[in-house]
């Protein structure tokens, strides 16, 4: 009997596919986005967007806060550690936090390294902007992708380019000879092996959620279209006037992203959706995405 | 050849269909009510059954499905799909409600605590790869329900006539034994079906 394999790791993240996972700050939203057919929470101090607003270092939630949560619900509970945090990580992996998102949303720890994701038991989730950072992140071990889009803007604009660079770039190794293979794992700084593998089974080993800037569910079907194997929410839920409606509507868009009859029929009356932010008009030091490399 | 239909709401989806058409059946994924009239038999995959049973409900699905196991057409549960099919559930209201099983949910523990384990199946293998995460497993099983495998005393697979069910996640793996063997279940009911 073996726990915290890969299989078991990535196998977990499969099981999400279709599925939205939801930014939640207490167990009364937790119990809102499970009701509405979530199939995981991120428990948090604050949503992205209140990150922004609130400006300075961001860290790991209050444990107090995790723990309230992880008792709310009977779905996954996801927590985020600060970039390279070893011992955020660990804090949250014995709590019993059932993914760890090693998160550009909050302050990096450390600006020159990832954590080492294999050395967990508890699975991770890392952003990504295109396949070389993909690679990179799955080299150290994690389970799960998301784009990491610009997070609590309410602009799809980014996770759009980052969930179609890194399918494209798919696309390309796929298409490649293997002796073509080393030159391109050097241009995109990726581990050599794992380009193969990505010839081999023609898709990247581990799903690839859309996050950063999902407000609508129109955001979320066009995501789902696009080839992501499922969304993250972060902001738009509990910012919108009604959060239990909202996130019913992002549920079935995201199951249903080719109906578009049905997408406008849940689209209506949600009230005004998060206001959002023009990406050009963010300083350099407010892109969340530059975070990691 | 039979058509097997994988229940399309959320979860393995494309796993169960690759495993179905590895053991030479017609795998179909199945979104609306109406497409379950076209399959012979059902797999219930795995996921998280709160999320499915909530687009169960959304989209009618409950009496369909329902109706589906009443013509005796062949149902296997996978993970999320065994609370699915379970009579009872510790704790919460049955879904389906159709196998005379009472299950536990995450009744292994939180994700930490997931693992794999090599299996003895009755009549499917005598090591089988089995991928249990967040799993549940069946706490009481009626007289007719046979018990085709445990780990660590608790039940992890069994058969009750037309149902299937396991704690684990077979679609996981590249072993086919427990798809084959459920195909040839769909396989026999249709060919009865036909007499």
């Amino acid at each position: 009997m073996k726990t915290g394999t890969d299989r078991v790791k990535r196998g977990m993240a499969e099981m999400q596919k279709g599925g939205v996972i939801m930014d939640v700050v207490n167990a009364e939203q937790a119990r809102i986005a499970e009701e509405a057919g979530a199939v995981a929470v991120m428990a948090l101090e604050r949503v992205p967007s209140d990150i922004r607003a609130a400006g300075g270092v961001a860290r790991m939630a209050d444990p107090r806060i995790i723990e309230e949560v992880l008792n709310a619900v009977s779905i996954p509970v996801m927590a985020k550690a600060r970039i390279g945090h070893i011992v955020e990580a660990r804090v949250l992996e014995a709590m019993g936090v059932d993914y760890i998102d090693e998160s550009e949303v909050l302050t990096p720890a450390d600006e020159e390294y990832h954590l080492y994701k294999s050395d967990f038991t508890v699975p991770f989730v890392c952003g990504c902007r295109d396949l070389g950072e993909a690679a990179r992140r799955i080299g150290e071990g994690a389970s799960m992708l998301r784009t990491k889009g610009e997070p609590g803007t309410g602009n799809i604009v980014e996770a759009v380019r980052h969930m179609r660079k890194v399918n494209g770039q798919v696309r390309k190794v796929v298409g490649m000879n293997e002796d073509e293979l080393m030159t391109e794992a050097k241009l995109l700084g990726a581990p050599f092996e794992l380009l193969l593998e990505i010839k081999r089974l023609g898709h990247l080993p581990v799903v690839n959620f859309a996050a950063g800037g999902v407000a609508t569910p129109a955001d979320a079907a066009l995501m789902m279209q696009l080839g992501a194997d499922g969304v993250f929410v972060g902001s738009g839920i509990f910012k919108s006037e009604n959060p239990a409606k909202f996130a019913r509507a992002i549920v079935e868009a995201t199951t249903h992203y080719q109906d578009y009859k049905l997408i406008a029929e849940l689209s209506k009356d949600l009230g005004t959706p998060m206001k959002g932010i023009e990406i050009s008009s963010l300083a350099p030091e407010a892109r969340m995405q530059d975070r990691g490399w | 050849m039979v058509k097997i239909g994988v229940l399309a709401l959320q979860g393995a989806v494309r796993e169960h269909i690759r495993s179905v058409e590895e053991c030479g059946a017609e795998g179909i994924a199945i979104k609306k009510v109406e497409e379950l009239k076209e399959v012979d038999g059902l797999i219930l995959p795995g996921g998280e059954s709160t999320a499915m049973r909530r687009l169960i409900d959304k989209y009618n699905f409950m009496d369909a499905l329902k109706e589906f196991a009443a013509e005796g057409k062949p149902m296997f549960g996978t993970c999320a799909g065994l609370i699915l099919l379970a009579k009872n559930l510790v704790g919460h209201e049955p879904h389906i409600g159709v196998m005379d099983i009472t299950v536990e949910r995450n009744s292994f523990g939180r994700q930490v605590d997931s693992f794999e384990a090599d299996l003895a199946i009755k009549d499917v293998a005598d090591s089988f790869p089995a991928v249990f995460i967040r799993a549940p497993h069946i706490v009481e099983a009626g007289s007719e329900v046979e018990i085709l495998s445990k780990h660590n005393d608790r039940i992890v697979a069994a058969r009750e006539g037309q149902y299937l069910g396991c704690s684990f996640h077979p679609e996981l793996t590249d072993n086919h034994d427990l798809t084959a063997y459920f195909v040839e279940m769909v396989k026999e009911v249709k060919a009865k079906q036909l007499v």
